[in-house]
């Protein structure tokens, strides 16, 4: 857990690369085993029956509904947009989730499908997953990206730079995208996966979060580990500090390896333990999945019915 | 049982008493629930504490046969057959264990005991057989009237839950079980409530003879708590209710329609030569048409 922020930030932190070096590194350390400790005595809390109910539907309206395949075709972009706007065919109680989430060519394929319901197309850009091209090639992919219609752009931090200690670089290459996203949400990959410690996530937070990030994000579900509770409870701690701080107040989605309802119900006593209950709506949590909207589908029809049921009576992705 | 000692009173030997657990995916996993209960030898004497499964250890036994369930159906039927002997040979190795084992939990004599589990090795190694003869016998080439080839192919139906015998702790659980296992089904299997020691060390025996995880899933507990929730649960594909309360198999029944599963509630004397009704119970045949000449 790391301790609301010792005394007060303003903008300027980031006017030099020393100023953003000595800002970051001079965030409270965090608890790794404190953190990881905490997560692991939160995913052992039970939820049943109508708070069970709540949360399973929660959770739903929270996915970023996401296909980041190289083999992906319109067809299954399609299809994926049926299943996003009504989850269950068979029952209309079940809300819609958040947004869908493509790679930029399949944009224009998403708006269409989406169009006329509550669902956003979110589309990852910035040379995903590694972010590894140019500053130009990176914002023309956004770009791209924006005129195809996306409302929601996921970008990957630069984590070569990151790593390697050039702090003013990422927040420059954040600040450059903020801009070219305009009004449509920024949502930042921080890929935890690869900065090794939880200090490295919480300053990479914070850089986002100082940078214009309306969301932090784990990983891009490219590399393993991807999103995992410590970390989730390391960046929800960094978004209520920030929020104390007299910032705003930034959302955190999970990505990459949630996989069933139980797992998601976790992360959401997480959010509510850690970040507070304010963050318990899609505008600011999301956990970004595909295989998971099935298993919470299931659970559902499980707690509707009392019956348990199987894959066979929902559609492959 | 009392600790041996030497002459001069020092401990020679401590009782390791043993864990009875569940069998679910390969592992040996305690009830999710935290609950055991006590198993008792036919004259009353306490035997162990087993674990009592709860409707959830019922749901991960089922996943973890659903993941099973492709690969054990896609072995070829000559390797399930000789999976299946595995299992024979190892239990015929652990000959003795076992006769001690069903002569405390069915109050047998010792003769009587050690016959009981030399028949459950001959009726694994009868089952072992039908493997890959089963599909000769139950299949077909059909005379049609016309340019193509059409067959009958027995497959197997999936996911089944099996309610072993009551009374017969070892060559009952075996009966049943093995006819279904052989023709490419996973299988769930609950345990005799009151004799279920044997079932966990029978687990043990497929955990080392190449079974693989998840294909034979062992649960011991009541009965009565599990068998609706198997039989309503909308991912097992059949259910044999040889174990079941004769009074609850109307529900049973009512509960497996919601997903037309198929149902086996037969009362024969699992004792006897068994005949292939039992292979039969749990596969699909399959006709294909296939044009001649391609």
């Amino acid at each position: 857990m790391t301790a609301p922020l010792a005394g007060p930030w303003s903008p300027d932190v980031a006017t030099s690369d020393a100023a953003l070096r000595r800002f970051l590194h001079g965030l409270p350390g965090v608890d790794q085993v404190g953190a990881e400790a905490r997560a692991a005595m939160l995913a052992t809390r039970s939820i049943k029956r109508e708070a069970k109910m709540w949360a399973l539907d929660t959770a739903v309206s929270m996915i970023d509904l996401t296909t980041l395949e190289g083999a992906d075709t319109p067809g299954k972009v399609a299809a994926m947009c049926a299943k996003a706007r009504r989850p269950d065919p068979t029952d209309p109680t079940v809300p819609a989730v958040a947004a869908v989430c493509v790679y930029p060519d399949l944009v224009r394929v998403a708006v269409e499908e989406v169009s006329g319901s509550p669902v956003a197309v979110a589309s990852v850009a910035t040379a995903f997953p590694s972010g590894r091209a140019s500053m130009a090639v990176k914002l023309a992919d956004v770009r791209d990206a924006l005129d195809a219609g996306a409302q929601e752009i996921d970008m990957v931090i630069d984590r070569g730079a990151f790593l390697a200690g050039r702090y003013g670089q990422v927040y420059e290459e954040v600040r450059a995208v903020r801009e070219a996203v305009g009004s449509a949400l920024l949502k930042v990959i921080l890929e935890t996966g690869e900065l090794a410690t939880y200090d490295n996530v919480q300053r990479a937070a914070w850089l986002s979060m100082l940078a214009g990030a309306d969301f932090v994000k784990t990983s891009t579900g490219k590399v393993s580990p991807a999103a995992t509770r410590p970390v989730a409870v390391v960046l929800l701690g960094a978004v209520r500090d920030f929020m104390q701080a007299g910032g705003r107040r930034v959302g955190v989605k999970v990505a990459g390896g949630i996989r069933t309802a139980k797992e998601a119900v976790s992360y959401l006593v997480v959010v509510r333990e850690t970040a507070g209950e304010e963050w318990l709506t899609p505008d600011a949590f999301r956990i970004g999945a595909s295989t998971l909207l099935n298993d919470l589908l299931m659970q559902r029809t499980k707690q509707r019915t009392g019956f348990y049921s199987g894959r066979d009576y929902f559609t492959i992705d | 049982m009392p600790e041996r000692t030497d002459h001069l009173g020092h401990l020679e030997h401590l009782d390791v008493r043993k864990t009875y657990k569940l069998f679910v995916g390969g592992a040996f996993p305690r009830s999710e629930s935290g609950r055991s209960y006590a198993v008792r030898a036919a004259d009353g004497s306490l035997l162990a504490n087993a674990a009592l499964a709860s409707r959830k250890d019922a749901r991960d036994a089922v996943v973890a046969a659903r993941g099973a369930l492709a690969g054990w159906a896609g072995t070829t039927a000559y390797n399930r057959g000789q999976v299946l002997y595995r299992v024979a040979e190892m239990l015929e190795g652990r000959r003795a264990q076992f006769a001690e084992e069903v002569a405390a939990a069915e109050g047998l004599r010792a003769g009587a005991a050690r016959r009981t589990v030399d028949a459950s090795v001959d009726r694994l190694v009868w089952y072992a057989g039908w493997s890959d003869k089963v599909a000769q016998v139950l299949g077909a080439s059909n005379p049609v009237a016309g340019p193509y080839f059409n067959f009958s192919v027995p497959e197997p139906t999936g996911v089944v839950a099996v309610l072993a015998p009551q009374s017969s702790s070892l060559l009952g659980l075996v009966s049943v079980v093995a006819p279904v296992v052989v023709t490419g089904n996973t299988v769930v299997v609950v345990a005799s409530e009151e004799r279920p020691l044997p079932a966990v060390d029978l687990a043990e025996v497929l955990a080392t003879a190449d079974v693989p995880p998840g294909a034979l899933n062992v649960l011991t507990g009541r009965t009565s708590e599990l068998a609706p929730v198997l039989a309503g649960h909308m991912d097992v594909d059949g259910i044999d209710l040889t174990g079941a309360d004769p009074s609850s198999r109307a529900e049973l029944e009512r509960l497996a329609a919601a997903n037309v599963k198929r149902v086996v509630a037969t009362d024969e004397d699992l004792a006897r030569t068994p005949s292939l009704r039992r292979l039969r119970a749990f596969v699909e045949i399959k006709t294909v048409w296939h044009p001649v000449g391609i």
